[in-house]
């Protein structure tokens, strides 16, 4: 049905579509709505789960953790600082295998605090072995918060899925909610090999040693890899069931011939998606939306970028002492390619600085501007000459 | 796309304004995106919300940089040069404000409508938020949607006799600014 919804409020409902055993959180901003809304339809009758009110991230994270192992359908979420206390589990759950769902209401990290968007929070966990799915708007939000379950229970990796705090959390839109039967058979009820059960004792995340440590990285390597199809496959039969796609791995819209790309993740694309036709700028573009940011998709990058001769690539994060995360990345895989475009990484909207449509002509002529990385809205007279 | 931009204080209810003026135009069929801007989360600090109402999906989530329309829940607010940055030409103003829209116009320099938002809410409703007299306001100037539009809005978070005076408050507020007088801009 067709519902005027804040984002937050979407996804409590798409996950409480999707009946999960546990739910545990702790509140931060811009997440909080989220859990308080999950907290809301337990407390109207509306989702049976056991809610855990916890005393902090890592205890959110731990909950989740342990109640996926004994084989319940687990969910968690956090922002900012609330993932960085989470780090040690969340890296503990993927490296147990265990399938939790975990929505990051995106935000930049301190100091200095602030509370607005970027990706600090999701980049600084990039290695914690964890699928990570970026959305671009509500719709999306609510169509992945569905397939990540699915996806993760396939895999039995973890999911997060990434959403721009405040930007889509506390937005309120136009969007379609799937009716509880949909979203059943999608979905069927959670049963977890490797449930721990008194009967057949078996003991998780136990020391492994030089001997073996080795091979259990290799494997979990190779399960995000395999991931790959598991989240087409996720995407695929979504599309079947509601005639909605959130585009699979990454997607490409804009001219064939054009010669320049744009690749960007999240809610900036939607923005960028207007903008290439209100305000086209007068070179044809392509515009690329990763949505998977791990696994990395290489090959189906390669495959876009075939005959570009330019990539811009938009971080909304920075490693600092290196430049964008997603470009470094991006970078790293075209080189396989015989003719590679030219890589320009750009970062943009950091802390939650408004990222307008008139940034796209700009964005065009970044190939002309940017040989390596650059904080592309920067306000230079707000710095020291010195730190330029 | 109309785009509307609502400038108020943490706590008078900028953020609902903003959310029940898209749920009004999404009760019409009409796509709708609101969203605010917070500060500092706390009581008094000034709060930006904005929303925008089109025919079609709404992709850009960038902020209203220039709107059609200004709704201000705190005439302080229009002492902050930012209040009106940005303000289309032959925009329109609309202030809560106890002054007439004559005096308040003289004293702001530019057409403003003033509506006695936070009185006509205390009186009607027993608490000085003046959201929803705003928007009643707002609709009727602008005509692009029907007031019953709001009231339906409402339904959504308000029952029974609150519900009642909340539609009271909406023809009060209504009855007091001349209807269709920014139908031209809203329309253009």
């Amino acid at each position: 049905m067709l519902e005027a919804l804040e984002g937050s409020q979407a996804i409590a409902r798409a996950v409480a579509l999707c009946r999960p055993g546990v739910v545990a959180a702790y509140p931060i901003t811009p997440q909080t709505h989220i859990v308080e809304n999950l907290s809301k339809l337990v407390a109207d009758g509306r989702l049976e789960t056991e809610l855990v009110s916890v005393e902090s991230e890592f205890s959110a994270a731990s909950v989740a953790l342990g109640a996926s192992a004994a084989g319940s359908r687990a969910y968690t979420a956090s922002s900012s600082q609330g993932i960085l206390l989470m780090a040690e589990v969340l890296f503990n759950i993927s490296g147990m295998r265990l399938p939790v769902v975990l929505t990051c209401a995106n935000r930049a990290l301190g100091a200095p605090i602030n509370i607005w968007n970027d990706h600090a929070d999701s980049m600084a966990v990039r290695d914690c072995g964890w699928i990570q799915l970026h959305c671009a708007n509500n719709q999306e939000a609510v169509d992945t918060s569905i397939q990540a379950f699915r996806i993760a229970e396939a895999t039995e990796l973890p999911v997060m899925v990434c959403v721009d705090g405040f930007v889509l959390t506390h937005t309120l839109e136009t969007l379609e909610m799937p009716d509880q039967k949909l979203v059943d058979a999608y979905l069927p009820p959670f049963r977890f090999s490797r449930m721990l059960d008194p009967k057949h004792p078996l003991s998780l995340g136990t020391l492994v040693g030089p001997e073996y440590f080795a091979e259990t990285r290799q494997a979990h390597h190779r399960a995000l890899l395999d991931s790959v199809g598991a989240i087409l496959e996720a995407d695929r039969a979504w599309q079947a069931a509601t005639g909605r796609s959130c585009g699979g791995l990454l997607t490409v819209e804009g001219p064939e011939d054009a010669r320049i790309g744009v690749l960007a993740m999240g809610s900036l694309v939607s923005t960028f998606e207007e903008a290439m036709e209100v305000l086209p700028g007068r070179k044809k573009a392509k515009l690329i939306k990763l949505r998977a940011f791990r696994p990395f998709p290489d090959e189906a990058l390669r495959h876009v970028c075939e005959g570009l001769t330019d990539l811009v690539v938009v971080d909304r994060a920075i490693s600092t002492g290196f430049g964008g995360v997603l470009g470094g990345e991006v970078r790293s895989a075209l080189l396989e390619m015989k003719k590679a475009p030219k890589v320009h990484n750009v970062a943009l909207g950091l802390g939650g600085r408004d990222v307008p449509m008139e940034m796209w002509p700009r964005l065009l002529a970044v190939p002309k501007e940017v040989e390596g990385f650059r904080i592309l809205d920067l306000d230079p007279a707000k710095l020291e000459p010195a730190d330029l | 796309m109309i785009e509307v931009r609502i400038h108020g204080r943490g706590g008078q209810g900028n953020v609902v304004a903003a959310y029940l003026l898209a749920t009004a135009a999404f009760e019409t069929g009409r796509h709708c995106q609101a969203f605010p801007s917070f500060g500092a989360e706390r009581r008094g600090a000034p709060v930006t919300a904005f929303v925008r109402i089109a025919d079609v999906p709404i992709r850009r989530r960038c902020q209203v940089a220039e709107p059609a329309f200004l709704v201000v829940q705190d005439s302080g607010l229009l002492h902050i040069p930012a209040t009106v940055d940005g303000l289309k030409p032959g925009g329109g103003v609309l202030v809560n404000s106890p002054l007439s829209s004559a005096d308040l116009s003289a004293e702001c320099g530019r057409p403003t409508i003033a509506l006695p938002a936070t009185a006509l809410a205390r009186d009607i409703i027993g608490k000085p938020m003046p959201n929803v007299a705003l928007l009643a306001a707002f609709l009727t100037l602008t005509g692009i949607l029907p007031t019953e539009a709001l009231a339906k809005a409402l339904a959504h978070r308000f029952k029974g006799d609150m519900l009642e005076r909340n539609t009271k408050l909406i023809e009060a507020a209504a009855a007091l600014v001349p209807a269709g007088a920014w139908r031209e801009t809203a329309h253009a």
